[in-house]
C-alpha cells in the first residue's frame, strides 16, 4: 500500500477512455461499479467536450456480485451495440471489475457481434493512465491496421494525440500545416478524430509522424514491424526540435526539408536586449518525460535558462530522462510522489518552475513562478485560442508562456534598486499578478537554526533580491556548517557567494 | 396558496419507476470531500485503488493542494496475493500516517470497491488500531464503495458508523442529524434556541471533544434527506425520529421549526412569532429570485438524494412544473412529509438506467434539467439548460437565509440564457 493524495496519471481504464473519447465510431464497455462515471467529467468539464464519452459503464452493485455480474456485462455489450451501432468495440475491465474476474474479452468476443470486439487487459495494479492509452491504441490499431498500398503522394499518420491531452488539438493543426509545406499530406490522425475505418488504412501512409511518444511508441512499433512504416524520432517542440524533425521527414521521405519561419519570433524575442535579463535563470523542469526533454532543450538552448533539475512522473520515460539529466549534470527525479518533487524544488529553489497544475502549486506554495508545459492540468490549460507546443507557432506560445510568470527585465531592476520603497518592495510581486502572493520563504531552515546569523550578515542578505535570497541563505548556512562555524558574518556570506559562484 | 395539511397525500401513492442500468453518479467516496471539513480533527484514509484516489482528486478539484485530511491508501499488486499481508500495510500506513498527523483524534478507515471485493476487514483493522492508539485517537470504519453507496450515502455511512461507536445515555435532547456548513448550522441552532429548544446535539460533532449518548430521550430531526442507515440505526439504540419536510426555503423551514417546536410541546404560534421577519425575508428572496422559473418544467436526475426535497420547493414555492424527480434511493421514512407535500404528481423514479432516462429527457425537452456534470455539457450541447446538481450539495441551502440562494441556483442557468447573444454550436 501506499499513501497518496494527489496522483499525476489516473488508473489505466482512464488511458483507454482517452482513447476511445478521442475517436468517433468506437464505443467502449467498461465492466465497473457504480461511480467509476466520475471519469466521465474529466472530458465533459476539463476539456469540454459536448457529449458524452463513448463509454458504457456496467454499474455493479454489491448484491450482483456472484454469478450476475457476468450476465450484466453481456447485456451491457449487447444494450451499447444496439443503441450505438459503432463500428468497433473496445471491452475491458476497472480496477475491481479485474479482481472479479469475469473475462471481458472472451465475454464480449462471445456475444457474436458483427462488429471487431477488441479486449483490452489493462493490469490496474501495476500500471496507470498513459499506459492504458499506448495499450489500448496499440490492440486498436493491431486488430484493425492491414498492409495496404501506399499512397501516390507522400503521406504519413499523426501518431499518438488523445483527448485530455495537453494542447493535442493544437498541435495537431501546426504539424499537419508544417508537413503541407513541405509536401507530405496527413494520411490519418490517430487516435484523435479517427474512425475505426480509419485506423484499417493507416497502411497507406508512407510513415508515422509519432507526436507522443506516452501514448502512440507501442502502436508506432507494431506498424513498422507490420506494416514496414518508419517512424519520426524527434518531437516538434521548441525551434530546434521542430528544425530537426523537417530534416528527419526529409531524410525518411526525400521530400525537401522546408521549413516557412515567417512567422517564428521565438529566436528574435529571446535575441533582443530585453530578454538577457533571462540568462541563467535557474529552472526546474518536472512533467511528463516528453514534454520534459523537449522543455530542457528550450530552456537551455533557446532562451538561455540554466536548468537546475529535471524529472518525470512517468517511469516509462525514466530511461531517456536519467540519460539526459546525466548529459546536462543534473540529478533526475524520477517520482509520482508530489511531495518529493515539492522537496526537491524547494531544496532547489529554482526561479522559475516548468511543470504540471502540480506545480504550479507548488510554486504558488513556495512563491516561485511556475508555467504550465505537460499534463495533468485544470480547464484553463484546455484554451478557447490556438496555443499548440509543436512546431513554428508553438515556439512563440512558449516563449509568452514561460516568460510571463517571471518578473520583467526592468521590474526586476527596479525592484532590486529600490526595494526600500513602498512601491517597489519585495512583497509587492510581479506587476502583473494579483497582490498579496507569497514569496519565497526566507526565515532561516530548521536544519540551520543552530547557526547564527549576525546583524550585519543578516541586512545584507536583506540586500540580496528576494527570488535567490532563499538559495543564498541556505546556500551560506551549508557552506558555514562545512566549515564549522557557528556563526555567519558578512564575510562569510561573501566567501559562500564565491564558493558557489557559477 | 396551500398549506400543508390541505393536501394529505400528495404523491405518496404514486408509482415508483424503478430502474436498474448504467447510473451516472459519484460512488460515496465522494462525501469525504465535505465531511472532512466539518470534523477538523478526523482523518479519512480510503483503502482503496488508483482509480479511489483519481476520483478523489478529480472531484475535490483545487481542494486537493490544500492539505486535505484525507487521502487514499493505494492497493497494489502485492497486496491482492495475501490478505495477512494487507492488515500489516494498513497499520504501518496509519502509524506513518499518525506519526505526521499530531493533530488527528479521529480516524475514519473507508472501504472501496477494491477492498471489499477481496474482503479486507477494515472492521477488525479499525479494531486492532483503536487498541493501540486508544485513548488519543479513536478509529471507526465505514464504506464509501461504489457497489454499497451512492454520493451523499458516503456521509450516511459515516454517520452510522459514528453513531454505533456513540455511549448509551438516557439524557434527554435534541440530535440534528446531517452535516451543514458552518454558517447555516449556527443559523439553525439560534433559531432553535430562539423558539426554546436547548441542549441541541449535533451529528457529525465539530470535534470528537463533543462526544454525547443516545436512548430513549433521544430526540432526532434530520437536515439531510440521505441518511437512511444513520435513521436506521438511531431508531435502533431508541431515539425518536422527528418527521419533518426538509428545511429548505421557507415552507420547508418553517414546517421543520414547527415539527420539532410540536415534539417539545411548543406552540406553532410561538414559532410564527418568533420567526415571522425571517420567513417574511425568505418569501421575498424567493419571489425576487424564481421569477424565471415560475411556470418552467423541470427534470432532476438522480444523483443526491436530496431531489425529492428540492421538488417539493421548487414546485411549491417557485412555481415550478415537475416532468420526473429521480433518486437514487427514495427512504420513505425521510422524504414522505415532502412527497406528502408535491400536489401534481410527476413521474417518480428510484435508481437509474441513463441511456433510458436521457430518452425521457429528450422526449420531454424540459426547460431546466438537473444534473450531474458528465451530462450537464452534453445536455446543453443539445439545446437543454441544465442546473449541475452537485453544487446544491456543496452550496449553503438550508433554512430562511438561504431561501432566496436556493431558488437563485435553479435560476441562474435560466437568466444565463436569456442574456447570451451568440448561439454555441
Amino acid at each position: 500500500m501506499k499513501l497518496s493524495v494527489w496522483t499525476y496519471e489516473g488508473p489505466p481504464h482512464v488511458g483507454a477512455m482517452r482513447v476511445a473519447t478521442a475517436m468517433n465510431g468506437l464505443h467502449y464497455v467498461l465492466h465497473a461499479p457504480q461511480g467509476d462515471t466520475y471519469a466521465d467529467l474529466l472530458f465533459t468539464m476539463i476539456e469540454r467536450r459536448n457529449h458524452r464519452p463513448p463509454v458504457t459503464y456496467t454499474t455493479f452493485q454489491a448484491r450482483d456480485l456472484g454469478s450476475d455480474t457476468a450476465k450484466l456485462f453481456r447485456d451491457a455489450c449487447q444494450a451499447a451495440y444496439e443503441r450505438f451501432k459503432p463500428q468497433a468495440m473496445i471491452v475491458g475491465a476497472s480496477c475491481t471489475a479485474e479482481l472479479i474476474q469475469d473475462d471481458p474479452g472472451g465475454l464480449g468476443a462471445a456475444l457474436g457481434l458483427p462488429i471487431p470486439v477488441i479486449p483490452l487487459e489493462l493490469p490496474s495494479y501495476q500500471r496507470k493512465e498513459n499506459f492504458g492509452a499506448d495499450e489500448t491504441f496499440l490492440q486498436i490499431v493491431r486488430t484493425l491496421a492491414k498492409p495496404t498500398d501506399r499512397s501516390a503522394r507522400v503521406s504519413c499518420n499523426l501518431i499518438g494525440p488523445t483527448a485530455l491531452g495537453f494542447r493535442h488539438r493544437d498541435d495537431i493543426t501546426e504539424i499537419t500545416a508544417l508537413l503541407n509545406d513541405m509536401g507530405v499530406e496527413v494520411n490519418v490522425t490517430a487516435p484523435y478524430g479517427a474512425t475505426p475505418a480509419d485506423i484499417t488504412r493507416l497502411g497507406t501512409a508512407h510513415f508515422n509522424a509519432l507526436m507522443y511518444p506516452e501514448t502512440g511508441e507501442s502502436a508506432c512499433r507494431w506498424m513498422e514491424r507490420t506494416l514496414g512504416q518508419p517512424y519520426t524520432r524527434t518531437i516538434p517542440i521548441g525551434v530546434g526540435a521542430t528544425k530537426d524533425f523537417v530534416e528527419e521527414v526529409a531524410a525518411l521521405t526525400g521530400c525537401e526539408p522546408r521549413l516557412d519561419s515567417d512567422r517564428l519570433r521565438l529566436p528574435w524575442y529571446s535575441a533582443s536586449v530585453d530578454s538577457t535579463y533571462l540568462t541563467g535563470k535557474r529552472v526546474f523542469i518536472f512533467g511528463d518525460g516528453t514534454h520534459v526533454a523537449t522543455a530542457t532543450r528550450i530552456a537551455r538552448e533557446e532562451m538561455g535558462f540554466e536548468v537546475v533539475g529535471i524529472g518525470c512522473f512517468n517511469r516509462e520515460m525514466a530511461r531517456p530522462i536519467r540519460a539526459l539529466a546525466k548529459d546536462i549534470g543534473v540529478e533526475a527525479l524520477i517520482s509520482d510522489d508530489y511531495l518529493e518533487v515539492e522537496a526537491r524544488i524547494s531544496n532547489l529553489a529554482p526561479e522559475l518552475i516548468l511543470g504540471t497544475q502540480m506545480e504550479r502549486h507548488i510554486g504558488k506554495r513556495l512563491g516561485i513562478p511556475c508555467a504550465v508545459i505537460s499534463a495533468p492540468v485544470h480547464v484553463q490549460d484546455f484554451p478557447a485560442r490556438y496555443s499548440p507546443q509543436m512546431g513554428v507557432e508553438g515556439a512563440n506560445v512558449i516563449f509568452d508562456t514561460w516568460v510571463h510568470p517571471l518578473v520583467m527585465g526592468l521590474e526586476e531592476h527596479l525592484l532590486h534598486m529600490f526595494r526600500e520603497d513602498p512601491e517597489f518592495n519585495d512583497a509587492a510581486g510581479p506587476s502583473h499578478h494579483a497582490h498579496g502572493a507569497k514569496q519565497v520563504s526566507d526565515a532561516p531552515d530548521p536544519v540551520g537554526a543552530q547557526i547564527i546569523w549576525l546583524d550585519e550578515a543578516e541586512r545584507e542578505l536583506r540586500k540580496v533580491p528576494f527570488f535567490v535570497r532563499g538559495k543564498a541563505r541556505r546556500n551560506t548556512e551549508a557552506f558555514a556548517e562545512a566549515r564549522g562555524d557557528s556563526q555567519i558574518s558578512v564575510e562569510t556570506l561573501y566567501e559562500a557567494k564565491a564558493h558557489y559562484a557559477r | 396558496m396551500t398549506t400543508p395539511g390541505q393536501i394529505s397525500k400528495g404523491c405518496t401513492q404514486t408509482p415508483v419507476l424503478r430502474e436498474r442500468g448504467q447510473h451516472e453518479v459519484f460512488c460515496g467516496l465522494t462525501s469525504i470531500i465535505w465531511l472532512h471539513r466539518m470534523m477538523p480533527d478526523s482523518f479519512f484514509l480510503v483503502v482503496g485503488s488508483r482509480t479511489c484516489a483519481h476520483l478523489l482528486q478529480s472531484a475535490a478539484g483545487v481542494m486537493i493542494f490544500a492539505e486535505p485530511r484525507f487521502g487514499t491508501a493505494i492497493l497494489e499488486e502485492t497486496d491482492l496475493a495475501g490478505m495477512s499481508d494487507a492488515q500489516d500495510e494498513i497499520d504501518r500506513e496509519v502509524d506513518r500516517l499518525l506519526s505526521r498527523r499530531a493533530d488527528i483524534r479521529r480516524l475514519f478507515l473507508v472501504g472501496s470497491c477494491p477492498s471489499e471485493v477481496i474482503k479486507l476487514d477494515l472492521a477488525k483493522a479499525a479494531e486492532r488500531l483503536n487498541a493501540r492508539y486508544a485513548p488519543k485517537i479513536r478509529v471507526l470504519n465505514f464504506t464509501g464503495s461504489g457497489i454499497e453507496t451512492t454520493f451523499t450515502q458516503g456521509e450516511d455511512s459515516c454517520l452510522a458508523a459514528m453513531v454505533a461507536a456513540m455511549p448509551s445515555s438516557d439524557t434527554a435532547g435534541l440530535v440534528i442529524a446531517g452535516g451543514l456548513p458552518d454558517v447555516v448550522q449556527d443559523q439553525m441552532l439560534d433559531l432553535l434556541d430562539r423558539i426554546g429548544v436547548k441542549d441541541v446535539r449535533l451529528l457529525p460533532n465539530r470535534s470528537s471533544d463533543e462526544e454525547f449518548g443516545i436512548g430513549p430521550n433521544t430526540h432526532v430531526a434530520f437536515v439531510q434527506p440521505f441518511l437512511g442507515e444513520t435513521y436506521d440505526i438511531l431508531v435502533r439504540r431508541g431515539a425518536h425520529p422527528v418527521s419533518a419536510p426538509f428545511p429548505f426555503g421557507e415552507q420547508g423551514t418553517t414546517a421543520w421549526l414547527k415539527a420539532i417546536a410540536s415534539r417539545f410541546g411548543i406552540s406553532s404560534d410561538h414559532v410564527d412569532a418568533v420567526t415571522e421577519p425571517a420567513r417574511l425575508r425568505a418569501r421575498k428572496a424567493v419571489a425576487q429570485a424564481s421569477e424565471p422559473l415560475d411556470g418552467k418544467r423541470v427534470f432532476l436526475l438522480p444523483d443526491s438524494q436530496l431531489e425529492v426535497p428540492l421538488a417539493r420547493f421548487l414546485s411549491r414555492e417557485c412555481g415550478m412544473e415537475l416532468v420526473e424527480v429521480g433518486t437514487p434511493y427514495l427512504h420513505r421514512d425521510l422524504v414522505g412529509c415532502d412527497l406528502a407535500q408535491i400536489a401534481d404528481c410527476p413521474t417518480l423514479s428510484e435508481g437509474q438506467d441513463v441511456e433510458k432516462q436521457l430518452d425521457r429527457v429528450r422526449a420531454a425537452r424540459p426547460d431546466l434539467t438537473v444534473c450531474g456534470l458528465g451530462l450537464a455539457n452534453p445536455l446543453e450541447a443539445e439545446g437543454l439548460a441544465t442546473k449541475w446538481a452537485i453544487e446544491l450539495v456543496f452550496s449553503p441551502i438550508h433554512f430562511y437565509e438561504q431561501a432566496g440562494d436556493l431558488a437563485g441556483l435553479f435560476a441562474r442557468p435560466l437568466r444565463r440564457r436569456a442574456m447570451l447573444q451568440v448561439a454555441a454550436e
